[in-house]
């Protein structure tokens, strides 16, 4: 039994399942860096170094095999965090080795690929709450801020979308679980990473509100309450769908 | 800007425009290349629910409540005392702009009611969406009410600058349209949803021709009824949506449950309750046509007009065709799956996938997240299926209504214990 320590990025995983080929492991199993605590005496440890060719070319085999959308599938149960991510990305893979003229993630009847469908309906629906549930709030510098604790590491998945609507606006949207955010300023858009000062900066950033913001969501507030019809109560579904973990950022439910 | 006029403005504006069930921002394909405020997301997005559950996708409000009219199901009528307002096209613009830039919003959703001629109210609505699109490079969602009465010219303006246009039939037949809204006449309402429809086509046409037509109305358009506040039936009702799918290159037709708020001799009493499961019904037979391959009169017919609250359309009419099951889930066509109570169109996408690579059996159904509590007495598979001899019990409709209790069915109706 060989345990393979990865350094937790996407192209490291990638290369230990290259490796694992390369070097013919049986019987083998992935673990990061970070999750790697209690040594296993009967495995045989091999650290994986990182090496982005090593990674293209399991990326590149993918897409021929199952294609592009499958390929962001596996993005994706890597961005759930599951604890068996690499168990299932492996599984993925193997699978797919030994069919590979079919797209085998849609084999929902195999245990593996039905889990992995899961977790990604899991994970799209993240994203497609965050795209949705996202509150900015203007500064006084004109940025408008967001802070978000998504359940997955979605900000990835979020950035295309928010830079393409937002294009005449500087924003900024951090995620307060992951210390990192994403933000664009018109000219550049990426990914930034504060230290600990500017991320207790973020934290609390009543301070910073811009004159008018408190007005607008003021409006916001009292449009919500006046859009709801009270002879229709259905408390089951308003909290169904807007599951209360989401409240704390949400103008509307302050 | 005085904070608290318009925030009075809104709260009277958006609390008329309440009861347009439509709040859906989906069907939308505007993309931001001009560097501009905001895009189409093609799935819609809502960005929040109220408590009675519904999806806040769009800032939804009137331009104004003062209405010429006196329809009797509708709060903004003439004879109605309630407080009055009217926004400014500016006042609407910068509370859309700043309702999207903090993520609120999809975008505007904007009726009115009719102040003085159709022409200068529906000129007005186009204004605003003008100013959006040209002004503020606004490419997020525009959603306007057709005005009825208003001329070609000006709904040509406005298909050019909304993405959705609409008008609410309201009452499905003309009788009762007649009953309660005299003022009004179903012909009347038809004609903006005809000129949409050709333009729609035309500009279907055009494209094939130039890449570059500008674009009409591209979510297309959808209706409303109101449930409940005439005596039709279900079938009646379905068969006017089945003709607006089929001839009006309708998007969506929704069903309203009537909220009874006023008093008057013609409506149900202002103590009757909301018709949710009904409304819920509807929906559901609405999907069946629009999803599952279903026509309006396999639904209902004449001799049963109107929908089982029990049970969901597709299970009652499975139960009206039992000849037809058990369906072979590794056999059947695609139409069929479709029918069988329980499987939904993602299901049958599943099921079609996987079956390439294997037969499958219940457990796999049940993993692929079917709905067993119905479908597992409607499937067959290459072992044996202990719940398909059911289907000729007796009972079989209290059956399968023990093993599906409806989400509507309240706790505490239950019969009460000796205790």
């Amino acid at each position: 039994m060989t345990t393979l320590i990865y350094d937790g990025s996407f192209e490291g995983l990638m290369t230990a399942i290259f490796e694992i080929f390369e070097y013919q492991f049986r019987d083998a199993e992935i673990c990061s860096q970070e999750n790697y605590k209690v040594e296993n005496i009967f495995a045989t440890v091999h650290e994986v170094q990182t090496q982005v060719e090593k990674s293209d070319r399991v990326l590149k085999k993918l897409e021929q095999n199952l294609g592009k959308s499958a390929v962001s599938q596996l993005l994706m149960v890597f961005l759930s965090e599951d604890p068996q991510l690499e168990n299932l990305i492996v599984s993925a893979v193997k699978y797919s080795v030994s069919r590979p003229n079919q797209n085998v993630l849609n084999d929902f009847a195999h245990s593996e690929m039905m889990q992995i469908a899961k977790v990604c309906k899991s994970v799209s629906r993240e994203v497609h709450r965050m795209n949705a549930f996202v509150r900015f709030e203007k500064l006084q510098d004109d940025f408008y801020f967001a802070k978000v604790e998504p359940d997955f590491n979605v900000l990835p998945l979020i950035f295309k979308h928010f830079k393409a609507r937002y294009q005449d606006q500087k924003w900024m949207i951090f995620d307060l679980k992951r210390h990192y955010g994403i933000f664009s300023d018109r000219e550049n858009a990426d990914f930034f990473y504060p230290n600990e000062w500017d991320q207790n900066k973020f934290i609390k950033t009543q301070n910073l509100l811009h004159e008018d913001e408190l007005k607008y969501q003021k409006l916001w507030q009292r449009y919500f309450f006046k859009t709801n019809i009270p002879e229709r109560k259905n408390i089951k579904l308003h909290v169904k769908s807007l599951p209360k973990r989401y409240w704390k950022y949400l103008t509307e439910k302050y | 800007m005085n904070i608290d006029r318009i925030q009075e403005k809104l709260e009277i504006l958006a609390d008329a425009a309440k009861y347009d069930v439509s709040c859906s921002s989906s069907g939308g394909n505007r993309k931001n290349k001009n560097g501009g405020l905001g895009n189409s997301h093609a799935s819609g997005i809502c960005h929040s629910y109220t408590e009675d559950g519904r999806c806040v996708s769009l800032l939804k409000i009137l331009l104004t409540n003062h209405c010429i009219y006196d329809c009797a199901y509708c709060v903004s009528r003439k004879s109605n005392e309630i407080k009055r307002a009217a926004f400014t096209v500016e006042e609407v613009v910068d509370l859309t702009i700043n309702f999207y830039r903090r993520n609120f919003i999809e975008g505007l959703f904007l009726s009115s009611g009719i102040f003085t001629d159709s022409d200068t109210t529906m000129e007005r609505l186009v204004r605003v969406a003008k100013n959006l699109r040209t002004e503020h490079q606004f490419n997020g969602y525009i959603h306007l009410k057709s005005i009825p009465g208003a001329s070609d010219e000006i709904m040509r303006e406005a298909g050019l600058y909304a993405d959705r246009l609409s008008v609410n039939l309201e009452i499905p037949t003309e009788k009762g349209l007649k009953l309660l809204a005299p003022e009004k006449s179903h012909s009347e309402m038809l004609k903006p949803m005809t000129l949409v429809k050709n333009e729609l086509v035309l500009y279907k046409e055009e494209r094939k021709i130039f890449k570059k037509v500008p674009k009409f109305a591209p979510a297309g358009q959808s209706t409303q009824m109101i449930v409940g506040a005439t005596d039709e039936t279900d079938f009646k009702i379905i068969k006017v949506a089945d003709h607006f799918y089929q001839n009006y290159n309708m998007k969506r037709v929704y069903y309203s449950g009537y909220v009874p708020m006023l008093e008057d001799a013609r409506l149900p009493s202002i103590h009757s309750q909301v018709p949710m499961v009904r409304e819920n019904r509807l929906y559901q037979a609405d999907w069946l046509m629009r999803f599952y391959g279903f026509k309006a009169d396999e639904i209902l017919d004449r001799s049963n007009p109107f929908l089982d609250l029990e049970m969901d359309p597709k299970l009652a009419w499975s139960l009206r065709h039992l000849e037809q099951f058990p369906v072979n889930i590794n056999t059947a066509s695609k139409e069929m799956l479709l029918r069988i109570p329980g499987v939904g169109t993602k299901s049958v996408r599943k099921i079609l996938m996987a079956r390439k690579f294997q037969k499958l059996n219940l457990d796999h159904l049940k993993k692929m997240g079917v709905a067993l509590n119905r479908a597992k007495f409607f499937v067959e598979f290459e072992s044996h299926n202990v719940f398909t001899h059911l289907i000729d019990h007796q009972n079989f409709r209290k059956i399968i209504l023990d093993s599906t209790k409806s989400k509507f069915t309240s706790p505490f109706s239950e019969q009460l214990t000796l205790f």
